[in-house]
C-alpha cells in the first residue's frame, strides 16, 4: 500500500511524462470547423429566408436548427460525424449538430439491445445533462425574472 | 453580404475555439462541454447580453450550443412578462421545443435506418 | 508443482502448450504482425448481428483453432479457462455454453491472457487435469461502448488513449504432447499507484508490472537479461517507458529484450496513440509471433506478463483510482 504522498509523487511524474493535446492544429480545426457549420446554419437561414419572405425570424430560425439537426443525424448515421469530430473536437460539439449527434449516435449504438430499454432508454446518455440543466436553468431564470 | 458571413464565421469558430481550449486544459467529455456552453448562454441571456450578440453575429451566435440557451431563458422570460408563473415554467421549453424535437424524431428515425460503423483512424 | 519465494510457482512436471491460435480484427490484420496471425477477419463483425456476438465468434474460432491445431477434438478437452472484458464475461461463459467441458470463468480485465495460463498451467501441472484450454479475447467495439462512447459520437480522443485489440487468442495446455513449456508462473498484486485518468490506462498499469516483474526476479534470482524476450501486455507506449524508468530505480534495469505487445500490435500510422491494450492484445500476439519464435529456436525463453486495469465505469464515476495488476509466465523450448 502507498501512502497518499507517494501517489501524488508519482502521478506528478506520469504528468510530467505523458503527452499532451498539441494546442495549434486542434484549436485551428475547432475554429474553422466550428466556423464553418455556422456559415452553413447562416446560409440556411439566408436561404430559408430568400424563399419564404412571408416568414417571421423566429420561425426561420427554428426551420435552420431543424434543418442542421437533420444532416447532423443523418451524418451520424452514415459514420460521417464522428470523423468530423475526431479532428474538429469542440468544433463539432459545441454547434447545434454536436447536440443532435450526442442524441443520435447513442440511439442507433444502443437499438441492439431492443427498442425501448436500448434505444430509447440510452439515447438521453450524453444529452440528457444538456435537457436537464438548461430546462432547469431557464425556469429558474423565468421564476427569477417574475420576482424583479 | 460577404462581411456578414465573415463576423458569423469569426464568431461561430471563435465560440468552438474556447471550448476547445477548455477541452485541453480540462479533459471535459462532450456532456460537460455542452453543459456548460448551453448554461453560459442561459446566463448571457438573462443579463440581457445574448441578445445584442446574436443581433451582431447572427448564426455565429444562434447555432452553437450557447444560442439554443439563450432561447430557453428568452422563452422563459417571455412567457413570464405574458403569462405569469406557469408563462416562466413552460416558456423555455415552448421556445425551444422544435429543435429538441427535431434532434429526438430524427434519432429515432437515423436508428431505424443505420447501425453503429466501427473506427479505424488511420490504416 | 512448489513454490518459490513469495508469489511465483515452478511447474516441475512441464504443461507444454500442444495448439495454438489467433484471430485478429481487420485493423490488427493492416498491422506490422499481420504475417503472424492465424486468420484476419474481414469485418468487424464477423458475419453477426452486433458486435459482441462478433466476440464470442471470434473466440470460438481461436478456441477451435486451438484445439485443432492440436489434433484433437473438442471433446478431449477437460476444461476450459477463460474470461474477457465484458460485463459478467459474457464472451467467454458464452463461448463455453456451445462446448461441452468443465469452465473456469477467470476476470483479470487485460491480464487474463497469462493469469489463464497460470491457472492452467498449476491444474495441468498438479495432475488435476489433462488437457486444459486457456484463452481470452476482445473486440474494440463492445469495449468502446461498454467503457467509452458510442461509436458514432463525435469525441476526441487523448493522446495518452490506447486502441483496444479486436482478436482473440487460445493456448491448449498438456503434459504429453510438442511444444515450448510453461516454466513457472508469478502471480501478481493488486496494486493502485493513485491514477485516476481514465484514458491513461499505461500509467494506471505499469507499477503492477514493475511490481510482479521486481518479486519474480527476486523469487527466482534472475536477472532481466535471462530471457531473450520479456513482453508487457498491453502497458502501450507511454505504460513500457514508465515501466523501464520503474525497473531502472528498483534496480533490474530492463534492455533491448523488454517490448510490450501494445507497442508491437499497431504502426504508427495506424494513428492509436498510445498502441493496443485489451485481453486481445497479449492473447494475440503471444499466440502468434511469440509462439511461432520459440518454435523456431529463435527465442529460447521468454516472460510474459499481461497486465490488467481493474477498473469499472461505475468504480471510475465514485471516484475511485485505478487498481492495475499483472501476471508473468516463463515459456520455454526445449534445450
Amino acid at each position: 500500500m502507498l501512502n497518499k504522498e507517494q501517489k501524488d509523487t508519482y502521478n506528478k511524474y506520469v504528468q510530467a511524462k505523458q503527452p499532451y493535446t498539441k494546442y495549434f492544429p486542434t484549436l485551428l480545426w475547432a475554429f474553422l470547423v466550428g466556423g464553418t457549420i455556422c456559415c452553413v446554419g447562416q446560409g440556411i437561414y439566408d436561404a430559408i429566408m430568400a424563399l419564404f419572405p412571408e416568414l417571421t425570424k423566429d420561425v426561420v430560425q427554428a426551420y435552420t436548427l431543424v434543418t442542421l439537426i437533420f444532416i447532423s443525424t443523418l451524418l451520424t448515421g452514415l459514420g460521417v460525424y464522428d470523423k468530423i469530430g475526431s479532428f474538429a473536437g469542440a468544433g463539432s460539439v459545441i454547434p447545434i449538430t454536436g447536440f443532435a449527434n450526442s442524441i443520435a449516435s447513442p440511439a442507433i449504438e444502443f437499438k441492439t439491445e431492443g427498442w425501448i430499454f436500448g434505444m430509447c432508454v440510452k439515447m438521453f446518455t450524453i444529452a440528457g445533462p444538456v435537457l436537464v440543466n438548461g430546462i432547469a436553468g431557464s425556469v429558474l431564470v423565468g421564476l427569477i425574472y417574475l420576482c424583479f | 453580404m460577404l462581411l456578414d458571413y465573415l463576423i458569423v464565421f469569426l464568431v461561430g469558430g471563435g465560440i468552438c475555439l474556447l471550448g476547445q481550449i477548455l477541452v485541453i486544459r480540462t479533459q471535459m467529455t462532450n456532456a460537460r462541454i455542452l453543459v456548460t456552453f448551453l448554461m453560459l448562454g442561459v446566463f448571457l441571456e438573462a443579463v440581457g447580453l445574448y441578445g445584442p450578440l446574436a443581433e451582431f453575429a447572427k448564426a455565429g451566435a444562434t447555432i452553437p450550443i450557447s444560442g439554443f440557451g439563450a432561447t430557453l431563458a428568452r422563452g422563459a422570460i417571455e412567457g413570464a412578462s405574458a403569462g405569469g408563473l406557469l408563462g416562466a415554467i413552460k416558456g423555455g421549453l415552448a421556445a425551444t421545443s422544435a429543435g429538441i424535437a427535431a434532434a429526438v424524431v430524427f434519432s429515432y428515425l437515423m436508428a431505424l435506418i443505420f447501425s453503429s460503423h466501427t473506427k479505424s483512424n488511420g490504416k | 508443482m512448489r513454490k518459490i519465494g513469495t508469489q511465483t510457482v515452478v511447474f516441475e512436471n512441464k504443461p507444454r502448450i500442444i495448439g495454438n491460435y489467433s484471430v485478429v480484427g481487420p485493423k490488427e490484420g493492416r498491422g506490422p504482425m499481420a504475417n503472424y496471425f492465424d486468420y484476419i477477419l474481414n469485418h468487424d463483425l464477423y458475419g453477426e448481428k452486433t458486435y459482441e456476438k462478433a466476440e464470442q465468434k471470434i473466440m470460438e474460432t481461436a478456441v477451435m483453432g486451438a484445439i485443432e491445431k492440436a489434433g484433437l477434438q473438442p471433446n478431449d478437452i477437460d476444461l476450459f479457462i477463460s474470461g474477457d472484458l465484458l460485463n459478467q464475461i459474457i464472451s467467454a461463459t458464452f463461448t463455453a455454453k456451445d462446448f461441452d467441458t468443465s469452465f473456469i470463468g477467470l476476470f483479470g480485465a487485460c491480464s487474463t491472457m497469462t493469469e489463464s495460463l497460470s491457472v492452467g498451467s498449476c491444474l495441468v501441472d498438479g495432475g488435476y487435469f489433462s488437457r486444459v484450454l486457456c484463452g481470452t479475447c476482445s473486440h474494440f467495439s463492445t469495449a468502446e461502448r461498454q467503457f467509452r462512447y458510442p461509436l458514432e459520437l463525435g469525441n476526441q480522443r487523448p493522446p495518452t488513449s490506447q486502441w483496444t485489440v479486436t482478436g482473440a487468442g487460445a493456448s491448449l495446455l498438456s503434459l504429453k504432447g510438442d511444444g515450448p513449456y510453461i516454466e513457472m508462473a508469478t502471480f501478481g498484486k493488486v496494486c493502485d499507484y493513485g491514477v485516476a485518468d481514465v484514458n491513461n490506462m499505461g500509467a494506471a498499469m505499469a507499477p503492477a508490472a514493475m511490481h510482479t516483474l521486481k518479486v519474480h526476479f527476486e523469487d527466482t534470482k534472475r536477472k532481466p537479461d535471462d530471457y531473450d524476450l520479456i513482453l508487457t501486455g498491453d502497458l502501450g507506449k507511454l505504460g513500457s517507458e514508465i515501466l523501464i524508468d520503474l525497473m531502472e530505480k528498483e534496480g533490474y534495469p530492463l534492455g533491448e529484450n523488454y517490448v510490450d505487445c501494445g507497442n508491437l500490435v499497431f504502426d504508427k500510422e495506424q494513428k492509436t496513440f498510445m498502441g493496443g491494450s485489451g485481453c486481445g492484445c497479449s492473447a494475440t500476439i503471444f499466440n502468434s509471433y511469440v509462439l511461432q519464435k520459440l518454435k523456431s529456436g529463435e527465442y529460447r525463453s521468454i516472460l510474459i506478463l499481461s497486465t490488467g486495469a481493474l477498473l469499472s465505469t461505475l468504480s471510475s464515476q465514485q471516484g475511485n483510482t485505478i487498481p492495475g495488476i499483472a501476471h508473468a509466465v516463463v515459456v520455454r523450448r526445449d534445450e
